[in-house]
């Protein structure tokens, strides 16, 4: 197919394309105007029936829990996945990941880097907990505290070394977590069938909305998330990075 | 008028993304659109999916992207 053949091709679907999509838009609802049942069912009802005032967080981690392990488990299918991508294949050998090819050490940061990461760190360690302990008062909850949390690792290879990074993040620590906070997930969910209800359904006491211990499993669901979400994605960070900078392809 | 400022700053960092060619600027201006996005649905109180946005498109996808490319051009003595 020639380049001028190709173009129209692309030119008469993109207008086709461009036409629906403007069509559609002409359908949609106005802002703030929602017309389904659902959400005003579950805003008026997550505070009396679950003592949550983050609603997005009552459905992820209570209405429908039973989809979040799922996702809990895509993610971790995913980690596996990345894990068993980047093995040592034949034919490639560590090296320390201390020096450099020829022998040199690593270069290191500039200092401006150095001070301003590691100033980074705390702070973003104490958002990513706060972002994971109150997922059923505020926005947010263990996925997006968990991610946070990982780049604090981030932070401290980016304002140190490799070498620092493994001292702070080992590897058997991080994959401990990532397994201790997918299994807590599923055994969760084992609770409602010990108090002879349905899986994943939320029987411990309520307390106060707006109390930190309140709303039952919703936050210890989001605890348990956060730290599944919080080894994987530090997990998959230590690998690509083991992967760049260890792993040496045999000459 | 602030969600159409924040409209038209997405569809400025989409185009940037698609006209930045060489992949590890593109990881960059692919970071700056994540976080666009995560504005835009801050700005349309959907702070959830806000957050999401920004951890995954502003810091994880570019990260990956960064470590692969990082992969691919290093690796060999």
């Amino acid at each position: 197919m020639s380049a001028a053949v190709r173009r129209n091709v692309f030119l008469m679907f993109g207008a086709g394309f461009a036409a629906l999509l403007l069509w559609s838009f002409g359908g949609l609802p106005d802002f703030g105007h929602y017309a389904g049942p659902y959400g005003d069912i579950l805003n008026a009802s997550s505070i009396p029936e679950r003592q949550t005032t983050a609603v997005v967080s009552a459905i992820n981690f209570d209405y429908r829990g039973f989809d979040t392990l799922g996702e809990e488990f895509i993610l971790f299918a995913a980690v596996v996945g990345v894990a068993s991508l980047l093995r040592n294949l034949r034919g490639e050998r560590d090296r320390r990941p201390d020096d450099d090819a020829r022998g040199r050490r690593v270069r290191e940061p500039s200092v401006a880097v150095s001070v301003l990461g590691l100033g980074l760190v705390g702070p973003t360690v104490l958002v990513g907990l706060y972002v994971v302990v109150h997922g059923h008062q505020t926005p947010g909850g263990g996925f997006q505290g968990g991610v946070i949390l990982a780049t604090a690792l981030l932070l401290v290879y980016l304002s140190d070394t490799y070498v620092t990074l493994l001292r702070v993040g080992p590897m058997a620590l991080i994959e401990f977590a990532e397994a201790l906070g997918a299994a807590s997930l599923g055994l969760l969910g084992l609770a409602g069938l010990i108090w002879g209800t349905a899986y994943m359904e939320n029987v411990l006491p309520l307390g106060t909305a707006g109390h930190l211990l309140s709303a039952g499993t919703i936050p210890l669901s989001s605890v348990a998330v956060g730290l599944a979400v919080t080894g994987g994605f530090a997990f998959m960070l230590s690998e690509f990075l083991e992967q760049t900078l260890v792993v040496r392809r045999r000459r | 008028m602030l969600q159409v400022v924040v409209l038209g700053m997405v569809a400025v960092s989409a185009l940037a993304v698609v006209a930045a060619r060489d992949p590890l600027r593109q990881a960059m201006v692919a970071s700056i659109y994540g976080l666009v996005l995560g504005i835009l649905f801050f700005v349309f109180a959907a702070p959830d999916v806000g957050l999401s946005q920004t951890v995954v498109g502003a810091v994880a996808l570019p990260l990956m992207i960064l470590l692969a490319l990082a992969k691919v051009r290093g690796g060999e003595e």
